[in-house]
């Protein structure tokens, strides 16, 4: 569906005042793969994904969209191929619910027909199976609910990139895995996935790469195996935790023991 | 939904009908035939008189009606309204100025200017003083203190007005009304409104991306700055622009987005159409009612706004009390 895509971050730094939120990040995302940023509270991942999806300005370094700088870019065509969820949505007015999947379709004013804006809300919205509640209004939804017309938001602008803030945050189990699997599917298609997320077990399931922040600096980047190893966990949270196969095929799990024993 | 095609329709039908009793209705009641009346008196009557008087209510009604509109959908806030939030009361502080520096005379322009930089300047004070992300409380009070400075600075006028005649015409601008308007004035208001009304409604896709909050609508590529200065040029200039020529007439930005939201839905940007035809409607309705209501001379039409406006917000207050704690 998608052409391959590549982001390419480097020398990024982003400073809040006097504190250095991030300190020359470097990073190569592709598409077609779920990429998962990881770390402690306040170490900078939200920052990250702000300063790619462009609302803020990093002091220095650059992002690249296939060799395009993202900050020369106007705005809309930015959007086009950057679709953002942010962290705690908000959703200001009782909108119904097509109206408001509707609202990713604003990047493509005047470049794409109503009839196509139309079949894209319908696509986006049958693959989060929201279609039943087209007419009603969003605040009658639950909070699951709520969480999968907004990610029908985000697919309804048929972007390569989706970058998602704690998309899973305040959703239960199941709906987590819903959500999850509709970002998996995003990705197999070919688009470039890339979330933030606190929940170590998930992201070693849905991941195909992770990423971890601590301090503003990249502390650890590989395969879900490498990156959330034992040690690492030690090292950037202070826990013990290790990671149990499933029997037959199910996947690991990491179970976390408690804080580690500062030794 | 079947209402919802059918909303516009109605309402500007309800307008055509308000517009034609507008000008039929008054202390003299004028005949369908009076537009090839030979006798004056008639001809002056809805020339000079009803005419204008009628289409000023559809312009100031209409762009009063966007404005609360669009400033609801900038501030998510159903409380915000040009006069709950001290705007028209800072343009008419601004008319005031230029009538009690003695420099309104100099230009008919200077009022309405002097009106409009008012509206802007409140418009502008309200962004910086309750940021982006404005809580009710903070866009209440900074309403309050916008309120406060134009009520003191026009008291101020007003007791040290250098004549009788200028105290007069202070005093006109805080009752506002339709009354005696001439075409020279609205020839004056027409241009400002017009101007005002088309840069408001350019932002009402940054309105709809709005109501996924800030972030939401930066990330869809809208540039907030220019909207937000482009709703003060906007705004500024219809509420300055009416407000020179009606005085402060208050409430129909806050009544007309709530009539509509359940007729047409909560998009900010598809809201500001209908609200803008449901403004026309609910002025000249209002302007109807203060010619029909007896006694010697007649109440003015802000007067009446009021009147009907304060126990609304009152209502709609309530309404929202547990989401405001």
């Amino acid at each position: 569906m998608t052409r391959p895509s590549t982001l390419k971050i480097s020398g990024l730094q982003f400073r809040r005042g006097s504190r250095v939120v991030l300190d020359a990040i470097d990073l190569q995302l592709q598409s077609g793969a779920i990429t998962a940023v990881l770390g402690p509270n306040g170490a900078g991942k939200s920052t990250l994904l702000s300063c790619i999806v462009g609302l803020l300005r990093p002091e220095r370094g650059a992002v690249e969209l296939d060799g395009t700088s993202l900050y020369s870019m106007a705005a809309m065509q930015r959007a086009r191929h950057i679709a953002f969820l942010p962290q705690t949505p908000e959703i200001a007015w009782a909108v119904d619910v097509q109206t408001l999947v509707g609202l990713g379709r604003i990047p493509f004013h005047g470049l794409s027909s109503d009839e196509e804006d139309r079949a894209a809300v319908a696509r986006a919205m049958a693959k989060t199976e929201v279609t039943q509640w087209s007419d009603r209004t969003v605040t009658t939804l639950s909070g699951g609910e709520r969480a999968r017309v907004l990610l029908a938001r985000v697919l309804a602008g048929e972007s390569d990139w989706i970058l998602a803030d704690e998309p899973f945050t305040g959703l239960d189990p199941s709906h987590q895995f819903e959500a999850a699997e509709l970002l998996r599917a995003a990705a197999d298609q070919g688009g470039g996935v890339v979330l933030t997320i606190h929940d170590l077990t998930l992201a070693a399931r849905i991941a195909d790469r992770v990423v971890i922040i601590n301090g503003g600096r990249i502390v650890a980047d590989g395969p879900p195996r490498e990156a959330l190893a034992p040690q690492i966990l030690r090292d950037v949270y202070n826990i013990d935790a290790r990671w149990i196969d499933g029997a037959d095929g199910t996947p690991p799990t990491i179970a976390i023991h408690g804080r580690a024993s500062r030794s | 939904m079947i209402s919802r095609r059918w909303a516009i329709p109605a309402l500007s039908a309800l307008v055509v009908v308000l517009w034609l009793l507008s000008i039929a209705v008054g202390r003299v009641t004028l005949s369908w035939d009076v537009w090839q009346a030979q006798d004056t008196i008639s001809r002056v009557i809805l020339l000079e008189l009803r005419l204008p008087r009628a289409i000023l209510g559809v312009l100031v009604g209409a762009s009063l009606g966007l404005a609360g509109a669009a400033m609801q959908g900038y501030l998510r806030n159903a409380l915000a309204e040009p006069g709950t939030l001290g705007v028209s009361a800072m343009a008419a502080l601004g008319a005031v100025l230029s009538i009690f520096f003695n420099i309104a005379g100099l230009h008919p322009w200077v009022l309405p200017i002097c009106g409009v930089i008012g509206g802007m300047t409140a418009m502008a004070a309200l962004f910086i003083l309750s940021g982006m992300a404005a809580s009710v409380l903070t866009l209440v009070l900074s309403g309050i203190i916008l309120s406060a400075l134009a009520i003191a600075g026009i008291s101020l006028a007003l007791s040290l007005s250098p004549s009788p005649w200028a105290s007069q015409e202070i005093v006109r601008w805080m009752l506002g009304g339709l009354t005696d308007r001439s075409f020279d004035e609205l020839t004056i208001a027409a241009p400002l409104i017009v101007v005002g009304c088309i840069a408001v409604l350019g932002c009402r896709r940054a309105l709809d991306a709005l109501t996924l909050g800030e972030s939401g609508a930066r990330s869809l590529g809208i540039d907030l700055n220019r909207a937000q200065w482009q709703l003060a040029f906007g705004i500024g200039l219809i509420v300055g622009g009416s407000t020179a020529v009606t005085g402060v007439i208050g409430f129909v930005g806050l009544i007309v987005p709530h009539l509509m939201r359940p007729l047409v839905g909560s998009r900010p940007g598809a809201l500001l159409v209908p609200s803008a035809i449901g403004g026309a409607a609910l002025v000249l309705a209002g302007d109807i009612v203060v010619r029909l209501l007896p006694g010697g001379s007649e109440l003015e039409l802000g007067v009446v706004m009021s009147l009907i406006g304060a126990p609304f917000f009152f209502v709609l207050l309530h309404s929202m009390r547990r989401k405001l704690t």
